[in-house]
């Protein structure tokens, strides 16, 4: 089956447990969401899918269509397709944004082969006015002075255009106002479909009633504690995170 | 008898491959009296050249190395092993297809011939100490601009050449200024005439090719009244393992109203101690300009400099050095203010790499007396790895009240959490790498001639290739 997959899925900062014990499947085509308190550790879980360098991996593996993926460095994972939207996206000073997709795409390409630079602009403008950006955008440095609101988009943006198999967006909504959340949640809606499994990783339950989820789990202290349907969200907002702690604490008696 | 190609020394760098020697003339090691008038009866210089030689070499001598303010890697150099000349003995030719076979075909695997066609209005090939090649397209020829060697030209044009040469870079500038006037061979003399503007740049080629050999080319320029050239320089050399010295001596006039842009794209390889002057007198309104990469080499001095001679004259310096592992480039650039209501600009970028290490050294002097200077000077440097290293030696002096001075440095570090953003991206690590050093210098590269823009990119994506994991 097609599907991005955590197995006991065990990480480590130094001394420090993070994650302890997650497994989790998220299949092509379907929307899940992780929502999670702060210190949760969602993304610990985020960069170490995407294969952050700090992290160390004490048990358990992470598959992408049954491949194995915690071998292979971050650069062969974004290729084979798995993306990461970034909470706190990183600024390349001097890099425009057309350079950098142009250069992502092209290094999908195999070896010889150079990208269609009339068809590459004309995806890219198509791409950049679902998500009402500018096309002045495309000749400013990636991130560098965008505001909050902005470098979300821009992330969002690359998703659409690298196309990949599976997107984790870790805390998309962080800093957007109603707005740039609409914006935001829109472009991600035009790109659900069977081609692509989307893991949503959030605090709050805000941005769930724009990017409606097919299954939410619920994560307290590095694994999680509860799934189920899109309705699980809303009773997580009502009851808070206590009550899914608490529920923590009952599975950890009952196992 | 032809070589074997099998001895074809092939490495993953573009100008890394080494062909046989075919040297007919050849100086021997060392430097004394003996090897000047070897030099001097090869090349059947002139009185006056012989005797300039000979000066040089007694400054040479006599001056000690620059040791107590620059690298004392310069000790390493043993200038007894060095060999001084070295030619195989033919005239330069008109065409490539009397240029020997042999060396040709150096020329033809780094591009020059082709580049040639598609964009220049002339090439000079140097190969070792002589020129091998030197052509103009015709109808530049035709409007009066000279371009020949300078062994050439100080026979054929002595009334220009002998005006102007050793009166910008005296021979006791410094000890190379002084060696390279001892020894000097090949390198460019060009003569653009009044009013002419030379629509295409006029390109040289250095190559050395030679173990243990020495390259002292001098080139001059002369822009005569409300002319214009861009001239363009790219230099290679095989990797050996033997110390290959590089000393050039550039001067450049620009009379009044003329403009001189002088381009260097130099990838030495990283046993070439890559030592030269450069400088440039501006006359009333002239402008000279220099842009200078400095990728290459074990160890670069140069400090690329303007005089400000004549009222509203103009000078810049736009430099980029990247300094790998082991390597130290030590750049800069001299402004020297001589004039009411002259300008300079300087900017400076430099990348270290690894161990590499990069050093801005400034000097910018604006006397009292002068009025309505002005000055801007602006050094980035981008750190890679932990173990790099970079310098910066400004000195402004800006004496008096009507004069401006506006001077910014930055120091930047290529985070890993960068890295990493873009590596999530499907960039491997050392694409990463070469895009965010091209970001750095990007502002920069844009005011370069497209053609060296892409070539300088494409220098730094090998550089970043070859020094990542």
């Amino acid at each position: 089956m097609n599907e991005l997959r955590v197995d006991n899925l065990h990480v480590a900062i130094g001394d420090q447990q993070i994650v302890r014990g997650l497994s989790l499947a998220v299949p092509q085509g379907e929307v899940h969401a992780i929502m999670g308190p702060n210190g949760s550790g969602k993304s610990t879980l985020a960069k170490v899918m995407a294969g952050h360098p700090d992290y160390q991996v004490t048990k358990g593996k992470i598959t992408m269509d049954g491949e194995d993926v915690l071998g292979m460095e971050a650069d062969d994972r974004a290729r084979k397709g798995l993306f990461l939207a970034f909470q706190y996206p990183s600024e390349i000073p001097g890099v425009t944004i057309a350079n950098f997709l142009r250069a992502a795409l092209q290094a999908r390409l195999p070896e010889g082969e150079e990208l269609e630079a009339t068809e590459y602009y004309a995806k890219l403008y198509e791409k950049m006015e679902l998500l009402g950006m500018d096309r002045s955008f495309t000749s400013r440095a990636v991130n560098e002075g965008f505001s909050g609101g902005e470098k979300k988009r821009t992330e969002i943006l690359q998703l659409a255009m690298l196309e990949p198999k599976y997107a984790v967006l870790d805390e998309t909504d962080s800093g957007l106002d109603i707005d740039a959340l609409k914006v935001v949640a829109r472009g991600v809606n035009t790109m659900r479909g069977a081609n692509l499994g989307i893991l949503l990783i959030t605090h709050y339950q805000r941005l769930l009633n724009y990017i409606v989820p097919d299954h939410v789990h619920v994560m307290v202290a590095g694994r999680i504690v509860r799934s189920g349907g899109k309705d699980l969200a809303l009773e997580l907002e009502e009851r808070g995170y206590d009550w899914a702690r608490e529920s923590a604490g009952e599975m950890a008696v009952t196992r | 008898m032809k070589p074997e190609t099998k001895a074809v020394d092939i490495d993953r760098g573009i100008g890394d491959f080494a062909y046989p020697e075919v040297h007919v003339r050849d100086a021997g090691a060392g430097l004394s009296e003996k090897t000047i008038h070897y030099i001097s009866d090869v090349k059947e210089d002139p009185d006056w050249v012989r005797e300039f030689r000979l000066r040089g070499l007694k400054t040479f001598l006599e001056k000690p190395l620059p040791t107590h303010w620059a690298s004392k890697d310069l000790e390493a150099i043993d200038f007894d092993k060095i060999r001084y000349y070295l030619s195989p003995g033919t005239t330069t030719k008109r065409s490539w297809d009397e240029v020997p076979d042999d060396i040709k075909r150096t020329f033809e695997r780094l591009g020059i011939p082709e580049q040639e066609r598609k964009f220049l209005a002339g090439v000079e090939a140097q190969f070792d100490s002589e020129a091998v090649y030197s052509n103009i397209k015709k109808a530049v020829g035709e409007q009066g601009v000279i371009f020949i060697g300078s062994t050439e030209g100080l026979k054929k044009h002595p009334e220009i050449f002998r005006k102007w040469f050793g009166k910008v870079i005296p021979i006791a500038d410094n000890k190379f200024s002084a060696l390279n006037s001892a020894v000097f061979s090949g390198g460019s003399f060009i003569y653009v005439p009044p009013g002419v503007k030379v629509k295409h740049p006029l390109q040289a080629y250095f190559r050395i090719n030679a173990e243990n050999f020495g390259q002292f080319e001098r080139t001059l320029i002369i822009a005569d009244e409300g002319s214009e050239v861009t001239y363009m320089e790219g230099c290679t050399a095989p990797k050996f393992e033997t110390t290959t010295l590089h000393s050039a001596v550039v001067e450049l006039v620009a009379l009044k109203g003329a403009k001189i842009q002088y381009i260097t794209v130099q990838n030495w390889s990283a046993n070439v101690f890559n030592l030269v002057t450069k400088r440039g007198l501006a006359h009333e309104d002239a402008e000279i300009k220099w842009i200078d990469c400095n990728i290459g080499s074990r160890l670069t001095m140069k400090y690329p400099g303007v005089v400000l001679k004549g009222r509203k004259s103009r000078g810049e310096v736009l430099s980029i050095a990247l300094a790998n592992n082991g390597q130290h480039q030590d750049t800069g650039a001299k402004m020297i203010h001589a004039a009411d209501e002259t300008t300079s600009n300087i900017i400076s970028k430099s990348i270290s790499i690894g161990t590499g290490r990069a050093t801005y050294r400034g000097l910018v002097h604006v006397p009292k007396h002068l009025k309505n200077c002005k000055n801007n000077t602006e050094c980035d440097a981008l750190l890679i790895n932990a173990t790099s290293r970079t310098d910066t030696y400004p000195a402004i002096t800006v004496r008096g009240t009507g004069n401006a001075v506006q001077h910014e440095a930055s120091v930047s570090q290529v985070s890993s959490e960068q890295i990493f953003y873009m590596q999530q991206r499907g960039l491997s690590e050392a694409q990463a790498m070469s895009l965010s050093v091209n970001g750095f210098v990007n502002d920069l590269v844009r005011q370069f001639p497209m053609e060296y823009s892409v070539e300088l990119k494409r220098l730094i994506e090998l550089e970043m290739e070859g020094s990542v994991g």
